[in-house]
């Protein structure tokens, strides 16, 4: 008998849940802004879907329906992509330590 | 690239993603974990180019598409201002969600590229999974759009209901089951179109009753759904890097969301049900101006917190409207200056979205270590000699405490009455977000600064 690849595939997304629950339960609450524009960033992989849609089909016709909702997606993801690393990673760069008195 | 190796690579981004929210448990390590992040997106990014072997014009209008969107994004980071936060966050998720609709779209018009089966015959688990994806991405997308327009009072913040409207949800809610259930029976391509229609609808109903100081159970709860709707389009495409990162961020957004609530002390539902506050100030205000307050003025506050030995700052979401940050941070510099002990405290739903304060103080420099949670520094209001209540009122009311009908009552609340003095800067005597009566505008410890924030701060520094 064999087992269905999507059975591994839920396996895959159930163990993520619990590894996201205790991962975020240990993010410092002054750092939940940047929480959510990270994960806001990291759920734009949905553009590897994007990618694949927008290069489907055959390369004469590059603007078949299906292909420019690619393109749109590809647009919108990496929007994100940018932005969401961007505006975190000066987000991160502002928190400092106390200056050691002199 | 063989499946297999490809199937690795994205595994190694879903780790690279792990270890991306890892690195947020503490300051020092998130700036490494940023980048963990961002090499886990090229990684994904780029086995996904090598992966189709297509490097035909196809490929170069991709770039051209991805480097317009990644400009983009990267003006607006650079663009965007401290204080926006949560609006930014806001238009982001709604961009997520209305990609999940628009992959969905293109994986249901063209199933062979994904291997789906072909068109009027797509295997029945993709559909499922497909139109969940779709359908929660709309929702997150309309949804978010209308948080959006609420944080930044394009729309007005206070709740919208009209009657019956749980029962539209809910009906709503059940109709998107069915047509699931008939999209996969019959294949017809409108039920699929009437799905996404459908859900857009309820991602706006599903906002519009949820008022503008709820906004951070509102933003964690669509940064969920942005995530399951991710995860959606990760089993469609049985991609593990989609599935991994879908499941992290859905957590992550369900998990922001109960901290919300229970900073709180209202249960998920009660939120989401909305219709809280905004529409009872006038009852609740009425009969009690005429209580005494004792109003002070900048050059009292300086003469307080100048012999004070130590100050606790409480700022909330005024602090923010005010842009007071800055001017904050230089009145505890002068007062740091006179030997005074300065800490902040900030209350979990301070603000308009999680950690909201936290942001605004690190932009004004203020270092990380001095900023306690609600927790931390609880205990230290009754040895504190003076509180400067800055924007934040609900989460200060000591009624939250003592009176079982108040609609706040066992919200966990900032103990700023216990403080020796406290300094209160507000516009004027009119109730919070929660349409009541603050109990501690009329205590002997209380003296009432009536200004604008950033100014009354700005005249205390004048007078240190």
């Amino acid at each position: 008998m064999e087992i269905d690849p999507f059975i591994f595939r839920l396996s895959i997304f159930i163990l993520s849940i619990f590894i996201g629950y205790y991962v975020v339960w240990s993010v410092t609450p002054s750092l939940h802004t940047p929480l959510m524009s990270v994960t806001n960033a990291i759920s734009s992989v949905i553009i590897v879907g994007a990618i694949i849609a927008a290069l489907a089909g055959n390369s004469e016709n590059i603007f078949d329906t299906a292909n420019i909702f690619g393109f749109l997606a590809i647009i919108l993801a990496a929007v994100n992509i940018f932005g969401g690393f961007l505006v975190t990673q000066r987000m991160l760069a502002m928190y400092k330590k106390k200056k050691k008195e002199k | 690239m063989s499946a297999n190796l490809l199937a690795v690579f994205y595994l190694i981004s879903g780790v690279l993603f792990i270890l991306a929210l890892r690195g947020l448990s503490s300051p020092e390590t998130s700036r490494q974990g940023n980048l963990f992040g961002i090499i886990g997106m090229a990684i994904a990014i780029g086995v996904t180019f090598l992966s189709t072997g297509n490097f035909s014009t196809g490929f170069l209008y991709v770039l051209v598409f991805l480097l317009i969107g990644g400009s983009l994004g990267a003006f607006i980071a650079y663009k965007i201002p401290m204080t926006a936060m949560p609006e930014l966050v806001a238009g982001f998720h709604s961009l997520v969600g209305l990609a999940a609709v628009f992959v969905a779209i293109s994986a249901f018009l063209n199933p062979e590229v994904f291997n789906l089966g072909s068109p009027g015959n797509i295997k029945i688990a993709s559909l499922i999974e497909m139109s969940l994806g779709a359908a929660i991405g709309a929702i997150t997308f309309t949804g978010s759009i209308i948080a959006f327009l609420k944080l930044k009072g394009i729309m007005s913040g206070s709740p919208i209901t009209f009657i019956g409207q749980h029962y539209l949800n809910l009906a709503l809610g059940l109709i998107l089951f069915g047509l699931i259930f008939y999209l996969c029976k019959t294949q017809i391509d409108t039920w699929f179109w009437t799905i996404i229609i459908i859900s857009f609808l309820v991602g706006v109903l599903l906002i519009i009753p949820i008022g503008g100081a709820d906004m951070p159970v509102v933003i964690s709860m669509l940064n969920s759904y942005s995530g399951w709707a991710a995860a959606g389009i990760g089993f469609t495409l049985e991609n593990t890097a989609l599935i991994i990162t879908g499941a992290l961020v859905g957590s992550s957004g369900a998990i922001l969301s109960y901290i919300m609530c229970k900073g709180m002390n209202r249960s998920f539902f009660n939120v989401i049900l909305g219709g809280f506050g905004g529409t009872d100030q006038s009852l609740s205000s009425k009969g009690k101006e005429q209580k005494p307050v004792k109003n002070g003025n900048a050059d009292d506050a300086a003469f307080l917190m100048k012999n004070a030995s130590s100050v606790i700052i409480v700022p909330g979401y005024g602090m923010a409207v005010a842009q007071a940050q800055h001017a904050l941070r230089e009145m505890v510099d002068s007062l740091k200056k006179n030997g005074v002990k300065v800490t902040y405290a900030i209350h979990p739903v301070a603000g308009r979205m999680p950690g909201h304060m936290n942001v605004l103080l690190a932009e004004a420099n203020v270092p990380y270590d001095e900023v306690f949670e609600l927790e931390e520094i609880n205990n230290d209001f009754a040895n504190c000699d003076v509180a400067y209540v800055i924007g934040a009122n609900d989460v200060t009311n000591p009624v939250a405490k003592t009176d079982p009908q108040s609609p706040i009552y066992g919200m966990p609340i900032l103990d700023v009455e216990k403080s020796k003095s406290v300094l209160f800067v507000k516009r004027s005597l009119s109730p919070g977000y929660a349409g009541i009566d603050n109990d501690l505008f009329y205590r002997d410890n209380t003296l009432m600064l009536f200004a604008d924030a950033k100014k009354m701060t700005e005249d205390i520094i004048k007078n240190l």
